[in-house]
């Protein structure tokens, strides 16, 4: 058995780790592309909507490698994202591939149905083995996530340009390649070291972003041009308000396992929309209220076009924006989106979020 | 009171309940004007750009009606099926006129949702009856008789294979009597798929069931589909589907293509950008694809679609099918 999965941003590394440990083979998709994104978009249906695409796409690229098991996350709605799996199955049955499909289904409340479902993987493995491969996985993406967040703030104030990518880099492979968890310590206290010797420009006054919206647009770096990078190039601190690891307690654990902090975080979007609409698209209003009373420079919305939840969020958005009086961009990327015309609106922002932000200093308060 | 209800979106799934409930609430209740080209501006204007056509209409016949109105219902659907919902966008539907339209008048918009259970309805009747003032008893007393219309509204339509359609100003409730669908038994016989609010509005439709039968075609919709057979087609999916408009098209056309009747065309009129069409259509279209007893058509409709160009694809297909019954 070959097993493969989507990617996710830096969702491979946690999943590779947990199942090599239980002795699966794995064949992990090449990191989306262009040819990822051609092959997923060739056999999709049209409005499918962007990480519809782009998933199929891994799916092909790992079953020509000869994957023969896909594990794939699944939904009860109200978003498409709980029928993909059930979608792509049948299109790639259609392309002539032969391959098995485990669906794990959130499990609400049986966290055994989802073991069970890795026992069947990894043909039942103890019960103690999956919780130890799971722990390492669990804590290499705990890791990953925070090395995320240092390089959204270090980019910005990096004396040597490109450093911190370098640094980030080789820190990923270190992640990857620590079989125990004595390893993987040996391995944060080299990466702690590495980034203490990235030299810093001054941290006062920088400009600070947040980024909110569709999880899979925000945490693919390919479908969103790497806008991390990018922002940090141009001298922006940013705050990325979902990590993959929140994403697996919400998605992928029963719910008494789950924190009660998004709960709370989502009354702040209450004035706007009261209740879930689905996928994060309170949730993403309730992150820009929140990011407002940071005081935040500036928002930026990301999420694929015609994806439903984050329609409702940015409808409401102007009033948003006003109200709390934080400047808000929404980026709406399909397989036709350019990387150029997307340079250009970044920049465009973080002008205006810097005068803004000098206009401030000097009291003249003005927006809107 | 004035109570106004967009004829848009669920108005041709609920429009019996709602306008019997509020009427046995003692108020009066404003229908908006037909979808026209006004409204279809306005909504374009107002609703926000991403939004898939029949949210933009729903946008127009809220600006048609808010003058005219003391207050509008706007309901949350979040579920008319345990288990089941709509779609997220009809979750976020008040949020978004809310957000998007100035002005207002005092707005309804009690959820809606049987998810859980199916107590969730009377739940959203007692909501909007305490908004209105009124005692638990009259609430109650109007939900019961606004369910049994309701309820006998529905049956009668799969009886006498009713589409709600409006004539004119005169809502398909009102307007009782004609519609009845007659046709010889050597009819063709056109399953045609979509959203209730997409099919039965003649303007956002481009009158798509009117051309269908002055052809002579017999049109068949999910909502004259005896639900027993919906089912039994939905159960050939491998997993359910969670969206209910979605999982009544695909029940309709498993269960029409795997012989429960013959037919001899279906067409799926669907919306450009809209998720769960997204989804169902490449269920259908695949599953048609593999066995291909039956000719099949999709033709996405937005703001942009040409009549023209509709009417050629539209007697294409007919020209295919009725070769196809002749043979
Ligand atoms: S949240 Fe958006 S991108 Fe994700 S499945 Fe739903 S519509 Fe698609
Ligand atoms: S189901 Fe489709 S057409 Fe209906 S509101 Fe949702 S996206 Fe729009």
């Amino acid at each position: 058995m070959k097993v493969t999965f989507p990617h996710m941003g830096n969702l491979y590394i946690p999943l590779k780790s947990f199942f090599e440990s239980l002795g699966v083979e794995v064949v992990v998709p090449p990191l989306s592309s262009k040819r990822t994104l051609e092959l997923g978009c060739k056999y999709s249906p049209e409005f499918a909507c962007l990480p519809f695409k782009v998933t199929l796409g891994n799916f092909i690229e790992a079953l020509e490698m000869g994957a023969d098991t896909i594990v794939m996350a699944g939904g009860i709605g109200p978003c498409r994202f709980g029928y993909y799996a059930e979608v792509q199955r049948e299109i790639l049955k259609d392309l002539g591939y032969r391959f098995e499909m485990v669906v794990l289904e959130p499990p609400q409340g049986h966290v055994w149905d989802l073991i069970k479902k890795f026992k069947h993987i990894t043909s039942n493995r103890s019960f103690k083995e999956i919780y130890v491969a799971g722990k390492l996985a669990w804590k290499k993406l705990l890791m990953a996530d925070r090395l995320d967040k240092l390089a959204n703030r270090l980019r910005a104030v990096e004396m040597e340009k490109g450093k911190t990518d370098s640094v980030y880099k080789r820190a990923l492979n270190l992640i990857t390649e620590a079989r125990t968890e004595q390893e993987l310590g040996a391995a944060r206290q080299q990466i702690v070291k590495e980034i203490s010797s990235i030299k810093k420009a001054s941290e006062k006054n920088l400009l600070k972003v947040g980024l909110v919206g569709e999880i899979y647009t925000l945490l693919e770096p390919f479908v969103n041009f790497n806008i991390e990078k990018q922002l940090g190039e141009l001298g922006v601190v940013v705050d990325r308000s979902i990590s993959i690891s929140q994403w697996v307690r919400e998605n992928l654990l029963p719910s008494f396992m789950k924190s009660k902090e998004p709960e709370l975080l989502a009354k702040l979007a209450e004035p706007y929309i009261p209740c879930f609409v689905g996928g994060h698209g309170r949730e993403s209003v309730a992150q820009i209220v929140s990011y407002a009373n940071q005081g935040v420079d500036g928002v930026i919305h990301l999420l694929p076009l015609t994806c439903m939840p984050e329609i409702v969020a940015k409808s409401v958005l102007p009033k948003v924006s006003k109200i709390h009086s934080i400047p808000v961009m929404t980026l709406v990327l399909d397989e036709h989106s350019a990387e150029t015309g997307l340079r250009t609106r970044l920049e465009a922002f973080v002008d205006l979020i810097r005068e803004r932000k000098e206009e401030k200093e000097l009291g003249v308060l003005s927006w809107n | 009171m004035r109570i106004g209800i967009p004829r848009a979106l669920f108005y041709y799934l609920y429009y019996p309940f709602w306008k019997t409930f509020f009427e046995a609430l003692g108020h009066q209740v404003i229908l908006s004007n037909p979808t026209n080209k006004k409204i279809l501006k306005d909504g374009l204007e107002l609703a926000v750009d991403d939004a898939c056509l029949p949210v933009k209409v729903f946008h127009g016949h809220v600006v048609d009606l808010k003058d005219k109105v003391d207050a509008l219902y706007i309901p949350r659907i979040i579920s008319i099926e345990p288990k089941e919902f709509i779609c997220p966008k009809f979750l976020g539907l008040p949020d978004m006129i809310k957000s998007s339209i100035p002005d207002l008048p005092p707005i309804i918009d009690s959820d809606l949702s049987i998810y859980k259970n199916k107590r969730g309805f009377y739940e959203h009747a007692k909501s909007i009856g305490t908004k209105l003032g009124h005692t638990e008893k009259l609430t109650a007393r109007a939900f019961r008789t606004a369910l049994k219309k309701l309820n006998s509204y529905k049956k009668s339509q799969i009886i006498e294979e009713r589409l709600p359609l409006d004539s004119g100003q005169k809502s398909f409730f009102e307007d009782y009597q004609s519609k009845n669908q007659n046709y010889g038994e050597s009819a063709l016989k056109v399953l045609l798929l979509g959203h209730p609010y997409n099919i039965y509005d003649n303007y956002i439709s481009m009158n798509i069931i009117g051309k269908l039968q002055r052809y002579g075609v017999k049109v068949i919709t999910p909502e004259i589909i005896p639900t027993q057979n919906l089912s039994a087609g939905s159960r050939y999916l491998n997993k359910k589907l969670f969206w209910t408009l979605g999982k009544n098209l695909i029940g309709s056309a498993y269960y029409y293509m795997d012989g429960g009747q013959p037919i001899d065309g279906i067409i799926h009129l669907a919306s450009f950008g809209c998720g769960p069409d997204s989804i169902v259509g490449e269920l259908l279209e695949r599953k048609i694809a593999r066995s291909r007893p039956v000719p099949f058509i999709r033709i996405n409709i937005d703001e942009h679609s040409g009549e023209e160009g509709f009417n050629t694809r539209l007697e294409a297909f007919l020209d295919l099918i009725e070769g196809g019954s002749r043979r």
